[in-house]
């Protein structure tokens, strides 16, 4: 009784402290940016390997769900005889939610595991602790740029992926289906919003890259330096910053949509 | 050498970015169709505005002219009161009307303008003082179906003695 008692507490505690240390990790990466930002030819090499490195990827998912999301649309939306409204669904779809979230979580695969995975080793081949001995703080030389790299990549890769995805709607909608293109794109113009629905969903995406760096960096910090350790972070690293991705958006859109 | 390929990389994929980012501003958004435009102010009292929402068009002969860009409750009148943005250069005579209508049977509402025959013209800030009020379609059931009922009251009635 008193066993489980104490294993309560203990989870409780355990989980607490892993909170706030996240929390005081993260202060540190917001205090080390600046320093960052004054090396900027750091953040520029990190968005080249975080962003243009995952654009393949974001482009055929992008185009993948554009092409799936007009054709299913389109069965739809024939039945009431408003096929033309297509294009005006698959917009709001992308850029409110599917741009921002399947980017997001494209990203957390394909950028955040090869930044835990980077630093995990860095740190298994006690390259950290030699940069401490040279009284360079890893956290501003090998972090923080990364931190800025992926701020930064997320929420053009997550404006990529809706462009793609709507010009793949086009591909299918007008030039296979046959729905007029004046209406396609007129609908969509008097329809979607500039600063409520494509703003909302750069903010949105802006933040998802925040947590999936974030989550990637301290994974890859804080992970046990072994071979399972660091695989075991790398795992860590989708599980949380997809869960969270998830999360997070529920709350922005709560927020951001609210008002109408 | 490779730090320059990098740093070109990163410039083609910041400038691909904002190409996308204009795109869908531009072409799949309604940036460019009115916001930016000049514009002058019109006001109109409606007893019911039914579902008219605020960016809603204004249209005269169909034609887009405007934006819907308030709507508040006059705390005296209890009536609607709508403020229009109207595109510049479109100047519309004094005695013109407003009307709230539906594009289709289930389509939004819009305002539609019809011109009248005055000389003079609405000037900004103007209210336009002949207005139709929105169709609500539950009124019209009602009213449809107490005729319906007043009618078949009279018929009974006279068909018995």
């Amino acid at each position: 009784m008193t066993d489980a008692l104490a294993g309560l507490g203990r989870f409780s505690l355990d989980a607490l402290r892993a909170l706030g240390h996240a929390a005081f990790f993260f202060v540190d990466l917001l205090r080390f940016s600046p320093a960052a930002l004054r090396r900027f030819d750091l953040v520029v090499a990190q968005v080249h390997a975080i962003g243009n490195r995952s654009l393949l990827i974001i482009g055929a998912s992008g185009l993948a769900v554009g092409f799936v999301l007009a054709l299913q649309m389109y069965y739809a939306l024939v039945t009431y005889g408003a096929a033309e409204s297509l294009g005006l669904v698959v917009n709001l779809a992308l850029v409110r939610e599917l741009g921002p979230v399947v980017a997001a979580l494209l990203f957390a695969g394909r950028a955040g595991t090869s930044l835990t995975a980077e630093i995990g080793l860095m740190k298994a081949g006690e390259q950290l602790a030699a940069m401490e001995l040279m009284a360079i703080d890893p956290r501003a030389r090998v972090l923080a740029p990364r931190f800025l790299g992926g701020i930064v990549a997320m929420p053009i890769l997550a404006l990529l992926f809706s462009t793609i995805g709507i010009l793949g709607a086009y591909v299918v909608a007008v030039l296979l289906i046959g729905v007029d293109a004046g209406n396609f794109w007129s609908i969509m113009q008097a329809k979607v919003d500039v600063w409520r629905d494509l703003g909302n969903g750069i903010v949105k995406s802006a933040v998802f890259g925040l947590i999936c760096t974030f989550v990637a960096l301290y994974q890859g910090y804080e992970c046990r330096a072994t071979p399972e350790g660091v695989s075991q972070a790398t795992t860590h690293t989708v599980v949380i910053a997809s869960l969270g991705v998830l999360c997070m958006d529920f709350v922005l859109t709560a927020l951001l949509f609210s008002t109408p | 050498m490779s730090r320059r390929i990098t740093e070109i990389l990163v410039g083609l994929f910041v400038l691909l970015g904002l190409l996308a980012l204009l795109f869908l501003a531009l072409k799949a958004a309604n940036l460019g169709s009115f916001s930016t435009e000049d514009s002058y102010r019109l006001s109109a009292r409606f007893d019911n505005i039914g579902g008219l929402k605020v960016r809603a068009p204004v249209r005269s002969a169909g034609v887009t002219v405007g934006r819907v860009a308030g709507i508040t409750l006059d705390a005296k009148t209890y009536q609607g009161v709508v403020t229009m943005d109207i595109r510049k250069g479109l100047q519309f005579p004094k005695d013109s009307s407003a009307n709230i209508l539906t594009s289709g049977l289930l389509g939004d509402q819009y305002i539609g303008i019809e011109p009248g025959g005055a000389e003079a013209y609405l000037a900004d800030g103007a209210t336009i003082t002949h207005t139709q009020s929105a169709l609500v379609l539950e009124n019209l059931i009602g009213q449809f179906l107490f005729s319906k009922a007043a009618d078949a009251g009279s018929a009974g009635g006279a068909k018995k003695p």
